[in-house]
């Protein structure tokens, strides 16, 4: 009976965050792959509020929410710490992992809709991208975390890894890497990272996933 | 001049975001500067401070800022370790008071601005919605509340208090202003005598407003909303 499990679906940049989170700080964990249109018991159980996934389950007790799981984790499992010792840097540091939610968030939007709703997502996007590259990011630090990653990093990795596959599927690309140097130095650094590599879905298998999804999405627009 | 304690807080008294904060500050007692913002006009210091939302509240201690108000409490609670502990001490009951802070502030806070701010079937769907997720709320807190009427002060009042303080606690002048039943003592005992509860904390009852003047801004703010919509 493993001491800590984690409910996910392999294509959730949530759900990844908790696994880059697991696996840097070498925590032994049972993965139990979830079928969101067939929820397991196991899920509706442990997250009977929203019914989502990421949950960690740590010696039978649930956690829910992937940025609650992330400070938890950190708490419980002090080797290789993912947060700042200062309050005030973990004040900053909390304050972008929200904005890192919003961000994720308008990341789908793209997928997710149509026409003039589309470009709107798009827009938001990009302005929230401009933000990270003026206020988030540091000149000279390597990682939001400085030269070692931290949950703000981790938080980030939809904007590393899920925004080209997003922008590849739909043929709308808000970031243009020459006029953020910042934030396409971070996304190098990011997913250079051994752990990160290991933990991040495989790029083809995401593309096909994300095509099907946008198709049906376009059906079920145009019906 | 001394620096070493300088808590300069940037708020309006119309934000309930705000009120969390200014609530959280004066239940440790610390000393603070309070900047009233008129958010038409936003000061300089705002902008400085709070680039990326410019939005209140902003906390500033010694010089460096923090925005948003659930960070500036998890700050206010790390760096005072005076009055009540905003959340407990435990990895795990810490992780279960920020998923109801979490559920409070994203679910309920949202959904209450829509019961405010529409009217027909848009506000209809709004009022079940709060009603659905005051529900859960209501099971949710039973395990922090086992007893059914929790005793609350200033010295055990923590963030969840805070939260539904700031959102709920006007709700009488809130189904005065909207003609609806928001809080049901029936249907959830225990939210209803824990408002009742966080309403009669005396530090809950002097940082309120008049009454007149909550009420004058409810009208406000939902004639403003109802104007622009049918525009």
């Amino acid at each position: 009976m493993a001491a800590v499990k984690l409910l996910g679906v392999w294509v959730s940049p949530y759900n990844c965050r908790v696994i880059c989170a697991l696996k840097l700080k070498g925590i032994a964990y049972e993965y139990i792959e979830e079928d969101l249109l067939n929820k397991s018991p196991l899920l509706l159980q442990y997250n009977p509020v929203h019914k989502k996934i990421p949950v960690l389950v740590h010696d039978g007790r649930p956690i829910c929410e992937s940025a609650v799981i992330l400070r938890y984790v950190d708490e419980t499992w002090p080797q290789n710490p993912l947060s700042p010792t200062d309050p005030y840097e973990r004040a900053v540091a909390l304050f972008w992992i929200k904005f890192a939610d919003d961000t994720t968030s308008s990341i789908a939007m793209i997928y997710l809709t149509t026409g003039e709703e589309q470009e709107k997502a798009a827009k938001e996007c990009l302005e929230m991208l401009e933000t990270i590259e003026e206020h988030g990011l540091i000149e000279g630090k390597k990682f939001f975390g400085g030269d070692e990653i931290n949950m703000v990093d981790i938080a980030f990795c939809s904007v590393a890894h899920w925004l080209g596959v997003i922008e590849e599927v739909t043929g709308l690309k808000p970031f243009e890497p020459h006029k953020l140097p910042k934030l396409k130095s971070w996304i190098l650094n990011f997913k250079s990272v051994p752990v990160i590599k290991e933990s991040l879905p495989d790029i083809e298998t995401m593309l096909a996933f994300f095509k099907g999804r946008r198709e049906m999405v376009l059906a079920s627009k145009s019906s | 001049m001394e620096e070493a304690n300088n808590v300069r807080f940037h708020g309006t008294w119309r934000s309930p975001y705000a009120k969390r904060v200014e609530l959280a500050l004066k239940l440790k007692g610390i000393a603070f500067e309070y900047v009233e913002e008129d958010l038409n006009n936003k000061s300089p210091s705002l902008i400085k401070f709070n680039p990326v939302y410019k939005k209140v509240p902003v906390l500033v201690h010694n010089g460096k800022p923090i925005a948003e108000s659930l960070c500036i409490i998890e700050y206010i609670d790390e760096t005072w370790k005076i009055g009540p502990q905003l959340l407990p001490q435990d990895p795990y009951r810490r992780a279960k008071v920020r998923f109801w802070a979490s559920f409070i502030h994203h679910q309920l806070y949202e959904t209450m601005l829509t019961v405010m701010k529409t009217a027909g079937e848009a506000q209809e769907k709004a009022i079940n919605q709060v009603s659905e997720k005051l529900q859960v709320l209501e099971e949710g807190m039973q395990e922090f509340y086992p007893n059914e009427v929790p005793s609350i002060t200033t010295q055990n009042m923590g963030i969840l208090e805070i939260l539904i303080c700031c959102l709920l606690g006007p709700y009488k002048l809130q189904e005065q202003v909207l003609g609806i039943q928001i809080i049901n003592p029936e249907r959830t005992p225990l939210i209803f005598s824990w408002l009742t509860a966080i309403n009669q904390v005396p530090l809950v009852k002097e940082s309120a407003p008049a009454e007149e003047k909550t009420l004058a801004l409810l009208k406000f703010v939902r004639d403003i909303a109802l104007k622009s919509s049918s525009a």
